[in-house]
């Protein structure tokens, strides 16, 4: 044996390993390409193979080349494969490779979800720890979903290293499944007091972020955290919670009184720069909080200033960089007192490091006033022609821009200087800005009347030099400004000295290489300049203007006829045939000026840009009301089979229903109308319907106000806004002067009054009025807009869903879902854990009380609304919405109480665990395996009561009947004290269990049955195939795995379980390698008293076409303070043919090409007498026999299994009075035969 | 929050990459080589915070990095995260690789980073989880390493040896050995790294 493993390593050795791989990769620099497309074809070979080391060294090698660049998506299987290895080198690689390579569309990770449960729950700590760390990467919502709850069992290992993984990875968790928060939160929050640090330290990370987005909710461990910060040591975890702190004082003012003390002398006690600064930035945010309306705290703001400008003034880089970040903090709320550190932070600006420069541009924004606007921007000026990376240069002009367009152009006070900026900027080669230019130059003519005589000159020229921006279009975003150009002209062309030559301009052929969207500009905007040269030269007699302009856009516009571009093409086409028609008027002289130009007419106010998000949706008007009630679904809620397996992404939100019915809508229009018609500013519907193209902003009328233009507007190579700097300067003096001498006289006159109050010195803000007055349009609202600030936050921000209430307390229907099969793994594996019984006792009682419900049509409107969107969604993808129920409606079962989770932990198996499978294991009256139990069953007595209790507890809300039903039940336990059956309890779990509104109308079914028990021990077992294994042993018979839960009844500990299994011809027991035939397995668990666990046995089966049954001892040690005794216990395993069979989805069409075949042996039975509603008799079938629906129509079903040799089983299921047949088909008769026994079998039983 | 954590060498060339939030294979290559551009054309005596790079972007997220003779070790993280904190552990970082990857190899380079890629991603697991750092404290994150490599060891037991053998063969096969190399584009003698420890 050890001899074959040795030559087996030997062959293996010469397999490439990573190193061998990197050094490949070195030794091939020329041609690495083709090396590595050699190397992958070497690891498919090697993935190809069985030996799981092989596939592991060839998935480590794919790790490698992921880092590389390489797509390795395909190999995603085999990773899990790797990864399902019970080695933890191997399975460690493999959480690698799926850590590197998975993410939340990655199909095969919902078939993880039972292995990462297997090692979650591993016995190895750091099989635990690799699955966790793995799943911190690619955990999904329906990964968090299904193992949320072992997670949280985990927050209470006894090993602090499983802890606090598990702790951090709550976080992944609470963002993928936003539901889990409220129930492990009081968890947690107990980890923050962890005796570990490292647990500790996770914790406080993960309330850190969780508060960081939502502070409020987490105001309530302000004084825990103050404990914490007070104790604690941990510089990582002190900077945690202090920069916590300085997200809640806001919120808090008192709570910055008290932190002022501990932060002051943690800053003279810390000798850590990180943890000092740190505590600098919150006290900076305990004062701004502070401060706001109390002006003895002004003092302290400027002690901090002053404090970061040392800081920024300091010869380490890193320290100016937070010196500055710190500051841009103050600058918010007291830009006054940054505000004289100008000196220092333009000096930041000429800084040889690009990062501080950027810091201190963040600054500026706050440094400028009207006064020295154009002087900072100048400067910034100056820096965009001496930057080199594209980077800073463009982040120095979105700067430049938001510093000139802050606060409505507050600081600008000479418009024609900003254009100049503008058209100045257009000159940056290569920047990705041009759209933001662009939209300035389009707001600023827009909105500032009096600008637009120049605007449109200065655009005139930019369109003339356009080839000078469009040197090469594809790369450069410059290009935009064009679009702004060609549309300010046409929409103003009034203003234009000289229409023709920019109509010209604008249909040069090479406008045609410009991007579509601006050459349908270019187009539209020629007609509108066309409009102008026609009436420009109406009432002249001599018409060759005119008739040239329309000769031009005849030759001219062909050329967009032809474009690629629909919008061109539709608008060119349009215009071309417009121009003939005037043409042929002009030719018979007839005046079209009038005509054209009313085409353009009227005007479009600017609305602001968040408008239509804030009409408020009228009184009585409910969105999500249906208009007409959908088709009822009673008809579909039976007929899941459709489309049961087809998987689709899982949606999460819900969707809007926007229909408003018709109705509604003629009345909005109505109101609509009236509207618009009271409204001055709309456009009325005039001839003018053309402009509606524009979304944005519109034509204000020609403005009244004309401008001397003093400076030579054609100068395109040269920067002119300097210019415009000497001229406002000019500007000012001579303001200054003429104001000079009215104050003069202003001052003889009020001389005798008071004192000098106006200094001549510097001026102030107010003294400098605008070059001409300008009229800034705002922007247009509706009216009665809704004052919403939650515009800024994005719907899509997985954060927005942590904002969770987190003291009230939990209620029942919040609790995690414990164990619960997602219907989605039917795919996979029908029940492999004793979660399988969950599903069962789900899916029906589910199923049933849903429709319960419907017929009730209940009152619940919530639920009706949810269930509904939920039905609708149905159709399409019904495993899906079976999934979302069982967290959905979370009212229902399977669910854990926090009582019970808080039990003290064995180190074997932890209490959740514990209970879930008591419950599992109890809440099994699995027809026949009931044996009854021995008499002498005191030990369990206590727990009993205990279990009582936190029934109690957590049922206030049971009805009365129920109620009735537990005391009767509880009376009947009194007299029987010593006999506690099994059924009887299992029922009453199931009723505690199952939160269930209804009374179930489907006792919970269970694939565990009893196996053996006596006093000491209760052993109960499930059969479960796990499907990937399979598949790579096909050759060498196949696999069963079954799963076995111990569970100690007495109060003594059992240790030292041996288990134990005759192997026949047929059925071997799997046994670790170097182990003879009869070798007991090790049961790698203790068990203290009252607890369960389960292990899992591997058999190797060679023929699955008849039922066995293989004889097994298990012997366990008893041990209790006084002695220890060895016991043992004789156990029958049944293997049925019914656990050889996996569920497995099939398509009807696949299913239909399989019957036509032919390859089939048929056979059937009659079940007589069977009285349950025909969707409980198929859940039946497909829980206890692992089969699928393919396909129902009304009491008729077709199902389908595979089992783990291939065999198809297809059943076709009939249902008429009590009568039940099934006709079915098989490629092999024997195993058909025993199938439909054991089928017929679970009916009789019921 | 950490969004990526990025080890490369002068030349550019990934030795680590470790993005905690998902992106194709093609954008990772792209942000590592707009990361190494911007990182690598910054002076030495600058500061090792770094704005922008549009791909990982986002104003939250700054890189923090430091360079080490051979090797950049760049952080992508959002504003949670406490700057000068993170330049602690990136020195603990790799001081722990230092430490961990010595018990193996005489004197760490960069080489050992790159032929042990896997042995520097299950370092870096016990130091930070999911994009949240897990443990600060080094001789813990050393413990755990070691303790995780010693299973692996007896999880291979006998049936390893062979191998390990042969590994060690083939290395010595080498026509240079590794720490001698001297191939013209990277300059990858790197005897000690003085500033590495």
């Amino acid at each position: 044996m050890a001899l074959k493993i040795v030559k087996g390593s030997i062959d293996r050795m010469f397999d490439k390993n990573l190193q061998d791989l990197v050094r490949g990769i070195r030794n091939h620099k020329e041609d690495e390409a083709k090396y590595i497309s050699t190397c992958i074809d070497e690891i498919k070979q090697e993935l190809k193979q069985d030996n799981i080391a092989v596939k592991a060294n060839a998935v480590c090698k794919l790790t490698y080349l992921q880092m590389l660049g390489y797509d390795v998506s395909w190999a995603a299987f085999n990773i899990v494969e790797v990864m399902s290895s019970s080695k933890f080198t191997y399975k460690r690689i493999g959480y690698l490779a799926a850590s590197q390579c998975f993410h939340e569309s990655t199909d095969v990770i919902m078939l993880t979800t039972n292995q990462i449960r297997k090692d979650l729950s591993s016995p190895n700590q750091y099989d635990t720890g690799v699955a966790l760390t793995g799943l911190s990467c690619f955990v999904t919502p329906d990964l968090a979903r299904d193992l949320a709850n072992d997670i949280m069992t985990l927050m209470s290992h006894t090993k602090p290293y499983i802890r606090k993984k598990a702790v951090l990875i709550m976080y992944k968790v609470f963002l993928k499944y936003p539901e889990s928060l409220r129930p492990a939160f009081p968890r947690l929050k107990e980890k923050l007091e962890d005796p570990d640090p490292g647990v500790q330290s996770a914790a406080v990370n993960v309330i850190c972020e969780l508060a960081r987005r939502n502070p409020k909710n987490y105001l309530s461990l302000a004084p825990l955290f103050f404990k914490l910060m007070t104790s604690s040591t941990n510089n990582w975890v002190l900077i945690k919670i202090i920069k916590l702190f300085g997200a809640l004082t806001p919120l808090e003012p008192r709570l910055g009184k008290k932190l002022i003390e501990p932060l002051t002398n943690l800053i003279h006690s810390t000798s850590a720069m990180s943890l000092l600064y740190e505590c600098v930035n919150t006290v900076i945010a305990v004062l701004i909080s502070l401060s706001s309306g109390m002006p003895n705290h002004s003092a302290s703001i400027q002690l901090c200033v002053q404090k970061l400008r040392i800081l920024i003034e300091d010869s380490d880089q890193n320290l100016k960089y937070l010196g500055l970040l710190a500051m841009s903090k103050i600058l918010k709320t007291h830009p006054k007192s940054v505000q004289s550190h100008k000196d220092l932070i333009l000096q930041c600006l000429d800084d040889k490091d690009e990062s501080i420069r950027l810091r201190a541009l963040d600054l500026l924004y706050g440094m400028v006033s009207k006064k020295n606007l154009m002087e900072i921007v100048k400067k910034l000026m100056l820096h965009v022609d001496k930057a080199e990376g594209t980077t800073y240069r463009d982040e120095l002009l979105t700067k430049i821009i938001d510093i000139c367009s802050q606060s409505n152009y507050q600081y600008i006070t000479n418009f024609e200087w900003y254009i100049s900026i503008l058209v100045e900027l257009t000159r940056l080669e290569g920047t990705r800005h041009g759209h933001l230019i662009a939209s300035q130059m389009l707001d600023v003519a827009i909105r500032v009347k009096a600008i637009r005589v120049f605007a449109v000159a200065q655009m005139a020229t930019l369109l003339d030099n356009a080839h000078m921006l469009t040197g090469n279009t594809q790369r450069n975003g410059i290009c935009e400004v064009l679009y702004a150009a060609a549309w300010i002209c046409g929409e103003f062309s009034e203003h234009l000295e000289n229409p023709m030559e920019t109509l010209e301009a604008m249909l040069r052929p090479k406008v045609a290489t410009l991007p579509g969207h601006i050459q349908a500009v270019y187009v539209q905007n020629a007609a509108k300049l066309f409009a102008t040269v026609l009436k420009s030269q109406e009432g002249n007699t001599d018409s060759t203007t005119a008739q040239e302009a329309s000769q031009l856009m005849i030759d001219r516009l062909p050329l967009f006829v032809q474009s690629a571009n629909l919008e061109v093409q539709e608008r060119a086409s349009c215009i071309l045939q417009l121009v003939k028609y005037i043409q042929k008027l002009q030719q018979k002289d007839v005046e079209v000026s009038e005509e054209v130009c009313a085409l353009f007419a009227g005007e479009l106010n600017p609305v602001a840009p968040k408008a239509q998000k804030k009409v408020p949706i009228p009184d009585g008007l409910d969105l999500d009301a249906w208009i007409n009630e959908p088709p009822s679904e009673s008809e579909s809620e039976d007929e899941q089979p459709k489309a049961i397996f087809s998987k689709e992404e899982p949606k999460h939100s819900r969707p809007r229903h926007t229909e408003v019915d018709e109705k509604e809508l003629a009345r909005r229009r109505e109101a609509r109308k009236q509207e618009q018609a009271n409204n001055p500013f709309y456009i009325k519907a005039s001839p003018s319907s053309q402009k509606v193209y524009q979304e944005t902003p519109g034509v204000e009328h020609i403005p009244v106000v004309q401008i001397d233009l003093s400076v030579p507007l054609k100068v395109p190579g040269l920067p002119m806004s300097d210019q415009y700097v000497k001229l406002e300067e000019e500007r000012r003096q001579k303001e200054r002067a003429e104001k000079k001498k009215k104050d003069k006289k202003k001052r003889k006159e009020k001389r005798s009054g008071r004192g000098k109050k106006h200094d001549s010195g510097p001026e102030s803000e107010e003294d400098i009025t605008p070059a001409h007055m300008v009229d800034i349009v705002t922007e247009e609202m509706p009216e009665n807009a809704l004052p919403s600030d939650d515009d800024e936050r994005d719907p899509a921000d997985p954060h927005k869903a942590l904002d969770i209430d987190l003291d009230k307390p939990l209620a029942d229907s919040e609790k995690l879902p414990v164990r619960s099969h997602r219907a989605a793994e039917v795919l996979k594996s029908p029940a492999e854990d004793e979660e399988g019984e969950n599903v069962s006792s789900l899916e029906p009682k589910k199923k049933s009380s849903k429709e319960k419900r419907e017929k009730k049509k209940d009152k619940d409107k919530d639920r009706k609304k949810s269930k509904e969107e939920k039905k609708k969604k149905k159709h399409k993808h019904e495993e899906k919405e079976e999934a979302d129920l069982l967290c959905g409606q979370a009212d229902e079962p399977a669910f854990q109480s926090e009582e019970t989770n808080e039990v003290v932990t064995p180190p074997t198996s932890t209490s959740a665990d514990e209970a879930a499978t008591v419950a599992a294991a109890e809440a099994a009256p699995a027809p026949g395996a009931i044996s009854v139990t021995t008499p002498d069953s005191e030990p369990e007595e206590p727990k009993d009561t205990e279990m009582e209790e936190t029934k109690s507890s957590k049922h206030k809300k049971k009805k009365q009947k129920r109620e009735k039903e537990d005391k009767e039940k509880k009376k009947k336990k009194k007299h029987h004290h010593h006999h506690h059956h099994h059924g009887d309890k299992g029922g009453e779990e199931s009723v505690q269990n199952g939160t269930v509104e209804e009374e179930e109308p489907l006792p919970p079914m269970s694939n565990y049955c009893l196996l053996a028990e006596n006093s000491y021990i209760k052993v109960m077992m499930e059969d479960a195939d796990e499907a990937y294994d399979i598949q790579g042993n096909l050759q060498d018979g196949s696999q069963v795995v079954v799963s076995v839960i111990f569970e100690n009844k007495c109060d003594s500990f059992l240790k030292s379980m041996e288990f134990n299994v005759l192997d026949s011809l047929n059925s071997k027991l799997q046994r670790p390698e170097g182990s003879g035939p009869h070798d007991s397995l090790t049961i790698p668990f203790q068990l203290p008293p009252g607890v369960s666990n389960e292990a899992r046995f591997v058999f190797t089966v060679q023929s699955i076409i008849m039922p066995q049954k293989l004889k097994g001892t298990l012997t366990f040690i008893v041990k209790n303070e006084e002695s220890s005794t060895h016991e043992k216990l004789d156990f029958k395993l049944h293997f049925t043919c019914t656990s050889y069979l996996i569920t497995t989805p099939c398509y009807s069409d696949a299913f239909a090409k399989l019957l036509e075949s032919g390859d089939l042996k048929s056979s059937s039975i009659r079940l007589e007498g069977v009285n349950m509603p025909f969707h409980h008799l198929l859940a039946r079938i497909c829980f206890h026999h692992h089969f699928s629906v393919v396909e129902r129509i009304d009491s008729c079903a077709s199902m389908y299994s595979r089992s783990i040799q291939g065999h198809h089983v297809c059943l076709l299921v009939k249902i008429s009075s009590q009568t039940v047949s099934v006709d079915a088909k098989c490629d092999e008769p024997t195993l058909l035969g025993n199938v439909l026994d054991e089928i017929k079998q679970t009916f009789s039983q019921c | 929050m950490i969004k990526a954590i990025l080890i490369f060498n002068n030349h550019g060339k990934p030795r680590l990459s470790k993005f905690y939030e998902h992106f194709n294979e093609d954008i990772e290559q792209q942000i590592i080589r707009e990361t190494f551009h911007l990182v690598s054309k910054r002076d030495e005596n600058v500061c090792n915070f770094l704005e922008g790079g549009m791909l990982i972007g986002g104003s939250d997220y700054k890189l923090i990095y430091r360079h080490y003779a051979t090797l950049y070790f760049v952080f992508c993280v959002d504003s949670s995260e406490s700057e000068l904190g993170i330049l602690d552990l990136i020195q603990v970082n790799s001081q722990v690789f230092v430490e961990t990857l010595d018990k193996c190899f005489e004197n760490v380079c960069e080489l050992d980073l790159i032929f042990h890629v896997d042995k520097v991603h299950h370092i870096l697991a016990e130091m930070v989880m999911g994009g949240m750092v897990l443990e600060t404290n080094m001789n813990e994150i050393i413990t755990q390493v070691d303790l995780q490599n010693k299973m692996e060891k007896s999880e291979a037991g006998i049936a390893g040896a062979p191998a390990r053998a042969v590994s060690a063969v083939k290395n010595m096969n080498l026509p240079e050995m590794p720490r001698n190399i001297n191939i013209g584009d990277i300059s990858i003698k790197v005897p000690n790294l003085p500033s590495f420890k």
